[in-house]
């Protein structure tokens, strides 16, 4: 006779994972539960549409050299691939990064969290993963893609070769856009408990620079205050290591420096926010 | 319980929030077993549990956890606790076996070894039929069962559970004294019970700790504490009760009226004689004209402490 399985509590001597790992545990949970979402399985699908469209492009371009003067594959094709991108960047930056900490909060589960053996760092970085992982699933990997599908199309390193840059260029653009959208949302969720609260701060934050930025073009008729703007100092970045002209007259390296205190901003409010307990004094 | 090292010690711990004090200066120690966690609200149990597990730094002093220092080995503490806070807190999306195996993985365990303790610990808890239902639909009774499933997935050392009992209807309540009892004694899991409810503790618990407006009132274990050498007896008298009182005071006794009209009187020192008590209580009453009604002998309980410790008696 088989013994009857005990369904009742019993001391555990089985291993035990050494801490500090927690973060893969946040992060795989987070990337799991947001792939069963269909909705948000069309979003990627459609953030994949842009990928098809300079693939075709690329495999014109292969097979009828004349076309490349009316479709050029060059480092710019590239440049305006990620410009594209931008706006499933901010959708997907919405969609998954909102509830992120801001849920975690409403359901008072930072005090669960917080209670086992992880350490904030790895719970902001888990939920960081997360964000950053589907935001360069938008940007990096169809980047990297059609960079190795030029190649496979045209059978040769040419491309490659004339332009060293492009390769680095696209992982350190992505690394930029992705980087400060997911620091920036993170940010957003550690101060609020509502998702749609932080979606409407981040669209906000956003939109309103960029308005900002083109009322004061219009009234100095100068884009020497482009730093107002999130989106034109990414641009701004970004073309430089492209190595395309700079479309406003702010200073790039300015524009680099607004980047940064923006993150640093964010690591900021993320370390006052996400704490076991909240103190109201 | 195997070990009989202490499971906490606070030396001189202070700590505060903004302007306000929540603990000052509290050194005690909480012995391995079944301790107690009694005061009013607002006097610093949950604060003491919360500096314990890291979340408020404290202003001074040394908290110390199963022989580890908070303040050094905090992941080494965590690993070794759990919590079951006091508000509800869960986390989204999930039901029940998947919110409790996260939680065992969080707290170190493989994935396979996470499920099948999940299972396990709803079933012991008494949510084994529920445990595939969505969190957010769960009753407060379930909801508090589900945070002492997720405080005991991962098998710690000591448990911290935090007014476990609130708002759980008689018989849910009844149930989770019953699972608290068998945590503390025959499981082999050191808990700090912290509650406002003497009954529970006393239910739970062989050891209390009473604070009080952030510092500890008394401390040790229940049988002693409720065994001082005094007795209590229950009093009702008709009349007026204010000279009665001040008169019980004026020859040594003590005492403190319940919810019921019954007051509570605290007559310390040796037994004088059979009935020696109750003729002074009577002849007391003689003095300032109220009736005794009702003389019964009491139990001292758990209640009598509190009280007696925290100054309401």
């Amino acid at each position: 006779m088989s013994p009857i399985h005990d369904q009742s509590y019993r001391r555990y001597n089985g291993t035990r994972l050494p801490v500090g790992r927690n973060w893969g545990v946040i992060a795989r949970h987070g990337i799991r539960s947001m792939v069963e979402k269909r909705p948000f399985l069309a979003l990627m699908l459609f953030a994949w549409i842009p990928f098809i469209v300079r693939l075709v492009q690329l495999y014109i371009v292969a097979n009828y050299p004349q076309a490349g003067a009316i479709i050029a594959v060059n480092p710019a094709m590239f440049r305006e691939f990620l410009d594209q991108q931008g706006v499933f960047v901010f959708f997907t930056t919405i969609y998954v990064g909102a509830g992120l900490i801001a849920a975690d909060r409403r359901a008072n589960a930072l005090q669960i969290y917080l209670a086992k053996p992880l350490l904030r760092m790895e719970y902001i970085g888990g939920k960081l993963l997360v964000l950053v992982s589907f935001l360069l699933a938008v940007t990096l990997l169809p980047a990297l893609l059609l960079i190795l599908m030029q190649v496979a199309f045209s059978g040769t390193l040419e491309f490659v070769r004339n332009n060293v840059f492009v390769i680095p260029a696209v992982v350190l653009a992505c690394f930029v856009q992705v980087i400060v959208a997911s620091f920036t949302m993170l940010a957003l969720s550690a101060l609020s408990k509502s998702t749609r609260y932080v979606s409407l701060l981040y669209t906000g934050a956003i939109f309103f620079t960029e308005a900002l930025f083109n009322t004061l073009r219009v009234i100095t008729g100068s884009t020497r205050v482009a730093w107002i703007s999130i989106t034109a100092n990414m641009q701004q970045v970004i073309d430089a290591m492209f190595r395309m002209p700079a479309r406003y007259e702010t200073p790039v390296l300015v524009s680099a420096l607004v980047l940064l205190a923006l993150v640093a901003l964010s690591i900021s409010v993320l370390e006052r926010r996400v704490k076991g307990v909240e103190v109201v004094s | 319980m195997a070990d009989t090292a202490p499971a906490v010690i606070l030396d001189r711990v202070t700590v505060i929030y903004g302007k306000n004090c929540a603990l000052r200066d509290v050194s005690a120690v909480f012995p391995a077993g079944a301790v107690g966690l009694l005061g009013p609200n607002g006097a610093g149990k949950s604060t003491m549990l919360k500096a314990l597990l890291g979340f408020v730094e404290p202003a001074g002093g040394r908290l110390e956890v199963l022989g580890m220092n908070v303040a050094e080995k905090p992941l080494e503490v965590r690993a070794r606790l759990g919590y079951m806070p006091e508000t509800d807190g869960h986390i989204p999306g999930m039901n029940a076996v998947t919110f409790v195996a996260y939680c065992a993985q969080l707290a170190g365990l493989p994935k396979a070894d996470a499920m099948q303790r999940a299972h396990e610990t709803l079933f012991y808890v008494g949510l084994g039929e529920a445990r595939y239902r969505n969190l957010e639909t769960y009753s407060t009774g379930m909801k508090q069962r589900i945070k002492l499933a997720q405080a005991l997935v991962h098998d710690p050392d000591l448990a911290f559970l935090d007014e476990p009992t609130n708002g759980m209807d008689p018989k849910g309540r009844e149930e989770m004294l019953e699972l608290i009892r068998d945590i503390a004694h025959n499981k082999g899991i050191n808990l700090i019970l912290s509650s406002h409810l003497l009954p529970d503790v006393e239910y739970t618990c062989d050891h209390v700790v009473v604070l009080d407006k952030g510092t500890v009132a008394t401390f040790g274990p229940i049988e002693e504490l409720k065994g001082p050498s005094g007795r209590v007896y229950e009093v009702r008298v008709k009349g007026d009760l204010a000279p009665f009182i001040a008169a019980l005071h004026a020859v040594g006794m003590e005492c403190r009226e319940t919810d019921e009209d019954v007051m509570r009187v605290f007559v310390p020192g040796a037994l004088t004689g059979a009935g020696g008590d109750q003729q002074n209580i009577c002849a007391v009453a003689g003095q300032v004209r109220v009736q005794v009604r009702h003389l019964k002998t009491s139990l001292p309980t758990l209640e009598d402490v509190f009280a007696r410790a925290v100054g309401d008696l």
